[in-house]
């Protein structure tokens, strides 16, 4: 009976190439990424951003699908990770013929389960009422993991051992290679899942409640259900991070469920862009990035990342992936040529004067906490004496002319970017007319 | 244009009350509204129109009396739930999804009346359904030029064109409109009265309306509400003609109006 409305439907491809072209770059991007970086130290770090991208992803479901503004998401994703770890273990005890690419999905149940039962009554409104009961949930489930010792395992937590299971295909994963390929099916998925959610009826309703829950009850739709059913879609996805991450790191701790964590997966998502759909991407690749490798090279990385977020939160509240999308304009116009000079010469001035800025920072933390006769220290691999004045006065001269010429020409930056994002600007006086302008 | 007999008005309000705190703001309103009649509730600043509308449509809880739509009492209801029994209505102070694109503000209007309620595996870009009835509300409210603009851009007089497509787009047969054509130009006031007996075509409507202009042009039947109560009902002519009337509202505005 359907079968007439399908023909109709049918003219169209199921996915059409231009829909299907980011996913695919994605997933070939992804296949190839351990053959340019081998080393197991990056696969490691790899394994963390794919993991912490899931949980972004699950998190602005909320922020920035449903406006839901979470400060305790992190139980999800860590109950969701504990049950896994319990299921694994008795994957063990029991022989249970539970292939390991499966663990997950419970890991997701379990997260959907506690969001089914916290989103009862969290869901009722938005805004700060919302904000506070997640606050309070996060921080008795966290004082739970001390309490419930059976479960949580209290201070050494859970471990597992993710190879006494079944090998799967002959695969028992023993290397971080083979959890990053088990890490980068979930991640697929689960993105893909979550984009598609983002363009079901319900969906497209959850960003109508966030932006107007009144108007939505009026047309219909009880604001609160459509926060409940992405609270306990977001549960699930969150769950599957959190199995995930058993998987990868064979423990879990109430590190797992802290505030925390909570805290940081807020700010990942922001930092990216809530936005659009792979702002949370963008803001777990960037902060996994700065987690690693900026925290080997200084004690500082916090104060750093802090930063980042105070200028993204109120210069950019779009966030990175809210920047990348000013120029898509000058894309589209053929522009983009137009903004090379202008950004170079404000943002060269302006990285140097932010790394003077660091820099200086650099040599005061070592000059006070260094200990006593450690003068010598390495600074973006040179080597100087934290306690003598050159270094200082050079890092602050960078600093401050750095940022002095980048204000200068930051008009100059703005200038360029509004005449590229216009269509038929009058061009520069000296230059012809360009025809692609005129198009 | 009287429904058969025997059948329940569209709309009937009886004893109804509401108050705030200690003050009272409807004080025992009688109504009956039959199916497929215009009725316009006119009254001055104050008099508790829009409240009467929050009262109807689930927004505010009364404080007494009985709300029935074709005959059933819609006490305790929510507003969706009062929409989907077939009620939907506009705003005094335009209320749209100001960062939506106009095309997604009436798509998400149709979604529930198209039976797509919660679902998560339908694609809504993949509904020809949704999408041939967003174009044909698009095309009546005269925005498909402006569909992939974010509605919040619109001027005024598009955002409330649009806000009576969102109204009527789910296809309820009671429309209530809470003053439609307010800071209208005349021009654009001409627009809106065409558009709204357009699209209310073969249904009931109820709307809260300051121009008499409009009110005489469009209603079958007005009521004025004065300080929470009905002082009179009737064809248009009975309702001008009634000396209360003059006396408490309709002298002044209409000197006002010409
Ligand atoms: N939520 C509320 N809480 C307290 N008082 C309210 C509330 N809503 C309305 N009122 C009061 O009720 C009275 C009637 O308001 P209402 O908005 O219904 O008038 P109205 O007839 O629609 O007037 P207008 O023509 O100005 O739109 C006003 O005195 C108003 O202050
Ligand atoms: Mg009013």
């Amino acid at each position: 009976m359907n079968d007439t409305f399908q023909n109709t439907a049918a003219k169209r491809p199921l996915v059409s190439l231009r829909d299907a072209a980011p996913w695919l770059v994605a997933t070939g991007f992804l296949l190839v990424m351990p053959f340019i970086f081998t080393a197991n130290s990056t696969i490691t770090i790899m394994n963390q951003m794919a993991i912490t991208i899931i949980f972004a992803l699950a998190y602005n479901m909320l922020l920035g699908q449903g406006g839901m503004l979470s400060f305790g998401h992190a139980v999800y994703m860590g109950v969701g990770g504990f049950m896994c770890m319990h299921i694994l273990n008795m994957v063990e005890d029991y022989s249970l013929p539970l292939p390991l690419p499966l663990l997950p999905i419970f890991g997701g149940l379990f997260g959907m389960g506690l969001a089914t039962i916290v989103g009862a009554f969290s869901t009722r409104k938005a805004g700060t009422v919302f904000a506070m009961i997640s606050l309070g949930v996060g921080e008795l489930i966290a004082a739970c993991s001390i309490i419930i010792v059976a479960f949580f395992g209290g201070e050494e937590g859970i471990p597992g051992d993710r190879t006494y299971g079944l090998p799967f295909f002959g695969n028992e994963f023993l290397h971080p290679i083979d959890v990053y390929y088990l890490i980068v099916f979930w991640l697929i998925l689960s993105a893909l899942l979550m984009y598609l959610f983002s363009r079901t009826p319900v969906g497209r309703m959850a960003n109508a409640v966030r932006d107007n829950p009144e108007r939505a009850e009026f047309l219909g739709y009880s604001a609160r259900k459509v926060r409940f059913i992405s609270f306990t879609a977001s549960g699930f996805f969150a769950g599957v991070a959190g199995g995930l991450f058993a998987i990868n790191y064979e423990i879990l701790t109430e590190e797992n469920l802290s505030l925390i964590l909570s805290g940081q997966i807020l700010l990942i998502t922001f930092l990216g862009g809530v936005g659009f759909f792979f702002g949370p991407i963008i803001g777990a690749i960037v902060f996994t990035l700065l987690q690693t490798v900026l925290s080997l090279e200084t004690e500082l990385w916090q104060l750093y990342v802090g930063a980042l977020f105070v200028a993204t939160v109120m210069y950019f509240p779009g966030g990175l992936a809210g920047v990348l999308m000013m120029h898509y304009p000058s894309v589209k116009l053929g522009k983009v040529k137009s903004l090379v000079v202008p950004y170079l010469k404000t943002l060269v001035p302006a990285i140097i004067g932010l790394l003077g800025t660091a820099g200086f920072i650099e040599i005061m933390f070592h000059g006070r906490h260094a200990a006593v006769g450690d003068e010598q220290m390495t600074l973006f691999w040179i080597s100087l004496n934290s306690h003598s004045a050159l270094p200082i006065v050079v890092t602050l001269v960078l600093a401050v002319g750095g940022i002095w010429v980048a204000r200068r020409f930051a008009p100059e930056m703005a200038e360029a970017w509004h005449r590229s994002i216009t269509p038929n600007a009058p061009p520069p006086p000296a230059q012809p007319p360009s025809t692609r302008d005129a198009a | 244009m009287s429904a058969g007999q025997g059948s329940p008005p569209a709309l009937e309000l009886a004893g109804l009350r509401k108050s705030f705190g200690k003050t009272e703001i409807i004080r025992g309103v009688d109504l009956a509204i039959g199916r497929g009649e215009r009725h316009a509730i006119i009254g001055p600043n104050g008099a508790g129109k829009s409240t009467l509308f929050n009262l109807i449509t689930g927004r505010f809880p009364n404080s007494g009396g009985h709300i029935r739509l074709h005959g059933n009492d819609l006490a305790g209801l929510q507003p969706f739930e009062i929409n989907r029994m077939g009620l939907s209505r506009s705003f005094q102070i335009t209320n749209i999804f100001p960062a939506m694109t106009v095309f997604e503000n009436v798509r998400c209007s149709l979604l529930w009346s198209k039976g797509y309620r919660y679902s998560f595996w339908n694609m809504v870009a993949r509904s020809r359904d949704l999408t041939l009835g967003t174009e044909a509300i698009l095309e009546q409210i005269n925005l498909t030029a402006r569909r992939n603009l974010p509605a919040g851009v619109l001027s005024y007089a598009e955002q409330r064109a649009l806000e009576i497509g969102i109204t009527i787009a789910g296809g309820a047969d009671v429309i209530m409109l809470d003053e439609p054509t307010a800071g209208m130009s005349h021009s654009e006031t001409d627009y809106i009265v065409d558009l709204i007996r357009q699209v209310t075509v073969g249904k009931t409507l109820i709307m809260v309306e300051h121009d008499m202009g409009v009110v005489f042009g469009l209603a079958d039947r007005i009521s004025v509400l004065v300080y929470g109560e009905i002082i009179a009902s009737g064809a248009p002519e009975d309702v001008r003609a009634d000396p209360k009337v003059q006396e408490a509202y309709l002298g002044a505005a209409l000197e006002a109006d010409h």
